[in-house]
């Protein structure tokens, strides 16, 4: 193929993930819009095995592709929507990986450190750039799906001596980056490596499991810049392009979703839940007096409302009762209640998480109402159903300055005339704390199995 | 391609990338973050350079065979999971 052709397709391709990118920003077009961008990376991929003169390999090639078909493939049909966003840290990870690996082997081609050879530095410094960051990526990301998938514990983990340790290693691969700048050698290049893979889990291991998706969205970002980092050390423009794009894009990204859980990036990263950890102990669950209620309690009070507002959490979803929960909203708005939802931007574990889950219930979206459009309604709810979740409607939130959750918006739940949540336990939520709301008074509970007990409820309200 | 005008790119593309998702409604946060995740999948092209380049039963087309098989996970299921979350908000019937 000539080379101009070749130029062309590159252009094409990059034209299609902008095009792709900017159709996911509308629900009518993002469909579309992925599947362009699927399309533009096939015709890429196919292109380049024309496009280089003298590939060699390209039998082992294509068995690695199909390889990576037969293992990627299977695993983003079956995994369950609810567990999706720790499959999306994973895919994640291996592309770091891949990014990684692919200056490792560049370097090892260049010859760089020989004696004789004039180097580049702007080309080695990028080929550090990619190992650093496409490994810290790498095992970044196996980290926070072990946290999601609940291999480790979900709590921020610290490590004795963690706030040395972590600096040295990160000062270590610095240096190393820096030297290997400076004089180029296999051997430095490999100690990079190294010590980015382990800065990568040293990195993740503090942040607490409700600031895990920002991390996720964060990785992507710098999976992104690696990848454009990658496509320098080869001179390559599409994977300028297609990295740059990612990196601005999810940078951008991870700041919305920060700012939509009220908390700097910063202190995400550097473990703003460490403190509270160790005065906090695990809370020491009190015997605490709570006012639980039957699921027939529950259908009356609901019943008999004029305005109920429904809160999906995790919980919710891993019940998989979000059908049974539109049967209950379907039953009360046929009883002439006003029903919505409230959708807090982080429900489920990523922002938009929840309302994907609740699309795969049929939910409509009309009910679906953003926090800033709900909250002013709260006052005037009868009753504020909470089900499976916690934090995102904890008004320690809002009072408590030594909360670890202090500052994110939650939900105004505690301002309806009545609160329900079904609940599994008293266990507290994600970010490990407890919510005073549980012990008010006007605050009923009901324990067990999301979906068992709204079944119930459903079965109270149809018996009504 | 001389390092001004890969410079040149890169910097275009940060203002692109910027631009182009700031009207994101909330509700596709997360196909976003999945879309974008494919996207830089596309480093399975130069996986695919680097281990065409390497020398038979060498250190370096292992690895680089091990980066296209990442690559291709990262970009295939990159996509498709992306497309099982965004076919969840095709307009469905009403009474379904």
């Amino acid at each position: 193929m000539s080379d101009n052709i070749s130029r062309v397709l590159e252009l094409l391709t990059a034209v299609g993930f902008i095009l792709a990118l900017k159709g996911l920003s509308t629900p009518k077009t993002a469909r579309n819009g992925n599947l362009l961008g699927a399309l533009a990376a096939t015709v890429a991929t196919a292109a380049i095995f024309f496009s280089v003169a003298d590939l060699k390999h390209t039998t082992y090639i294509i068995a690695a592709i199909v390889l990576g078909f037969a293992i990627g493939w299977p695993a983003a049909r079956r995994v369950q929507m609810t567990q999706m966003p720790q499959m999306v840290a994973l895919f994640n990870g291996v592309g770091g990986g891949a990014a990684a690996l692919v200056s490792v082997v560049e370097f090892l081609h260049s010859e760089a450190g020989q004696p004789g050879v004039v180097v580049d530095n702007i080309a080695i410094a990028a080929t550090v750039f990619t190992v650093l960051i496409g490994s810290v990526s790498f095992t970044g990301s196996i980290i926070t799906f072990m946290k999601l998938q609940e291999l480790m514990t979900s709590r921020p983990v610290v490590i004795p001596l963690g706030q040395i340790i972590t600096p040295l290693v990160a000062l270590g691969a610095l240096g190393s980056a820096v030297m290997l700048i400076v004089s180029p050698s296999q051997s430095l290049l490999f100690a990079v490596l190294g010590l980015s893979l382990v800065l990568g889990v040293l990195f993740v291991l503090p942040v607490g499991g409700a600031d895990v998706p920002i991390v996720i969205s964060l990785l992507n970002a710098f999976t992104g810049l690696s990848v454009a980092a990658s496509g320098y050390v080869l001179g390559n423009v599409l994977l300028i392009v297609a990295g740059t794009l990612v990196g601005a894009s999810g940078t951008l990204l991870t700041q919305m979703m920060a700012t939509a859980m009220g908390r700097p990036i910063t202190g995400t990263l550097f473990g703003a839940f460490k403190k509270r950890e160790a005065s906090d102990g695990g809370g020491a669950t009190e015997a605490r007096p709570v006012k639980s209620g039957s699921p027939q309690d529950i259908a009356i009070m609901l019943g008999y409302a004029r305005k109920v507002i429904l809160v999906p959490g995790y919980g919710l979803a891993v019940a998989q009762a979000q059908s049974t929960l539109r049967e209950l909203a379907d039953l009360l708005t046929a009883r002439g209640i006003e029903v919505d939802y409230a959708i807090h931007p982080v429900a489920g574990r990523m922002p938009g998480h929840m309302n994907v889950l609740l699309a795969e219930a049929s939910v409509p979206y009309e009910q679906l109402k953003e926090m800033d459009e709900i909250n002013p309604e709260f006052p005037m709810a009868d009753v504020a159903l909470v089900v499976g979740a916690n934090d995102v409607v904890n008004p320690a939130a809002r009072a408590d300055k030594s909360a670890p959750i202090y500052g994110m918006p939650i939900l105004d739940v505690d301002q309806a005339q009545q609160v329900v949540f079904l609940k599994r336990s008293m266990r507290p939520g994600f970010a490990g704390i407890e919510n005073e709301l549980l012990f008010d008074q006007r605050t009923t509970l009901l324990f067990g199995d999301a979906k068992e007990s709204l079944t119930k409820v459903v079965a109270g309200l149809k018996a009504l | 391609m001389d390092p001004i005008s890969l410079l040149t790119i890169f910097v275009l593309s940060i203002f692109v990338g910027i631009e182009v998702i700031s009207k994101v409604s909330a509700v596709l946060h997360t196909p976003l973050m999945s879309g974008a995740n494919a996207i830089h999948g596309i480093v399975l092209i130069g996986a695919i350079i680097v281990t065409g380049q390497s020398e038979e039963g060498s250190i370096a087309m292992i690895l680089g065979l091990i980066a296209v098989v990442l690559a291709t996970i990262n970009m295939v299921g990159g996509f498709v999971v992306t497309d099982r979350m965004l076919e969840m908000f095709k307009p469905r019937k009403s009474g379904e």
